[in-house]
């Protein structure tokens, strides 16, 4: 598997975001991206994912340029969890995967979310939301992982979970472009720095 | 078909633990019909002559009073992003969420309606064939009302914006719907036509309304 973007635009609602960035990224390869708030970290983010706007460039994985099925071979978790409150923690689980598919149990045993998995998720803490939404990390198997802001509200097990999820979904030889302030217990191969204008530096 | 019977289950269930939503459509129905007494006095030959109109009216306010929250809670959780780039495609997903919209506030408003029609003097004899064209013609309701939610998502507090948009197209519908109660009063047969013309609403605006709604969906989200 191969990631690559040439020269790749996108814009946020018509606003041009990021500009003409280029990345490759082969199986087992994570890439950092960082930059100030405001850089467009997750408008590239959103913009793989297939629900972005993308103005100019090309993005390809393997032979597939057809966003669709880009799109379907990548998992996107962003600042929403995609929790329904009315429903228990097992409830939404079990819907994400009749949904896109996968293994309710793995993805409870992840963020060991079986003594909480009949409280309805209204009543969850926000580090407990997000360990939810994260779950689904190990829900259904996706060659790219898209991570914005993965380990936000998260305690310090939880991270370290979230870090051995992702070291071991690159040891499997995913691909994998993560978003954050947060420092992981891994180290990721590759590094992406957006400076203001949405420009590599 | 397992994405859109997933969400076709999850949505209905969610109007079931929430309940909050039915039973303010509901509500609104029965204040909506019961003033109209109070307003135009109790001449039982008017009102029996008016039923069918305002019954009509009530109900597709109703609908529209629920309809904006159609796509609202999935844009604002971000579950949104993720029936946009699922395997099936988004025009039946949002085929799904507005069946069980449909199944979980239109059936039941409907079901209401003969209770309503004595408040207005409706005839009895008219009760049956009111249900019929209602069941036939309100899909239609959902379906075009879908559209205007989807072009409304991400705007707070669009309930007013999606009324401007979505009443204007909810015309033929109304005159058709009234039309076969009406004609269905004055002999046996007569409501035949309208019926079907009714029901030609119905399936163009599921085949169309929700290539119109993930377009602005999609657009939404950009």
């Amino acid at each position: 598997m191969k990631l690559s973007a040439d020269k790749l635009c996108c814009a946020r609602g018509g606003r041009p975001v990021v500009s003409e960035l280029s990345f490759s990224l082969s199986s087992g390869d994570g890439m950092m991206l960082s930059g100030p708030n405001g850089s467009g970290k997750t408008t590239l983010l959103r913009a793989i994912a297939g629900f972005g706007e993308i103005t100019g460039g090309e993005l390809h994985l393997d032979s597939l340029k057809d966003t669709d099925e880009l799109s379907q071979a990548c998992l996107y978790i962003g600042h929403h969890n995609a929790i329904k409150p009315q429903l228990s923690v097992q409830e939404n689980i079990d819907f994400w995967a009749s949904f896109g598919g996968g293994d309710v149990a793995a993805a409870l045993a992840s963020f060991s979310l079986e003594p909480i998995k009949d409280v309805p998720a209204s009543m969850l803490s926000a580090g407990q939301r997000r360990r939810v939404g994260l779950s689904r990390l190990a829900l259904a198997k996706r060659p790219v992982w898209l991570l914005d802001e993965p380990a936000t509200s998260l305690d310090k097990a939880s991270t370290k979970t979230l870090s051995q999820l992702m070291q071991s979904y690159l040891d499997e030889g995913g691909i994998l472009i993560a978003a954050s302030h947060t420092d992981f217990d891994i180290t990721l191969n590759k590094n992406l720095v957006l400076g203001d204008q949405g420009t590599a530096l | 078909m397992n994405e859109f019977m997933a969400v076709l289950r999850r949505d209905i269930k969610l109007a079931a633990a929430q309940g909050g939503g039915l039973g303010m459509a509901i509500g609104f129905f029965l204040i909506v019909v019961s003033l109209i007494p109070f307003g135009v006095g109790p001449d039982l030959n008017l009102l029996a002559r008016v039923a069918p109109g305002i019954l009509w009216i009530a109900l597709l306010l109703s609908v529209l009073l629920s309809l904006d929250r159609l796509f609202q809670a999935d844009y604002e959780d971000g579950s949104l992003e993720h029936l946009v780039v699922g395997r099936a495609p988004l025009e039946f997903i949002i085929v799904a969420k507005v069946l069980a919209h449909w199944i979980t506030t239109g059936v039941p408003l409907i079901m209401a309606t003969p209770i309503l029609g004595f408040f207005l003097n409706l005839e009895p004899d008219a009760f049956g064939i009111l249900v019929l064209t209602m069941l036939i013609g309100t899909p239609a309701l959902n379906f075009v009302g879908a559209a205007g939610a989807a072009l409304t998502v991400g705007i707070r507090r669009g309930g007013l914006l999606l009324s401007l948009i979505v009443l204007p197209l909810y015309v033929p519908i109304l005159v058709f719907g009234v039309s076969a109660v009406q004609s269905s009063m004055l002999g046996p047969d007569g409501s035949m036509q309208t019926m079907m013309i009714l029901a030609a609403f119905t399936l163009a605006s599921a085949a169309l309304a929700p290539i119109a709604a993930a377009a602005a969906l999609r657009a939404n989200l950009r």
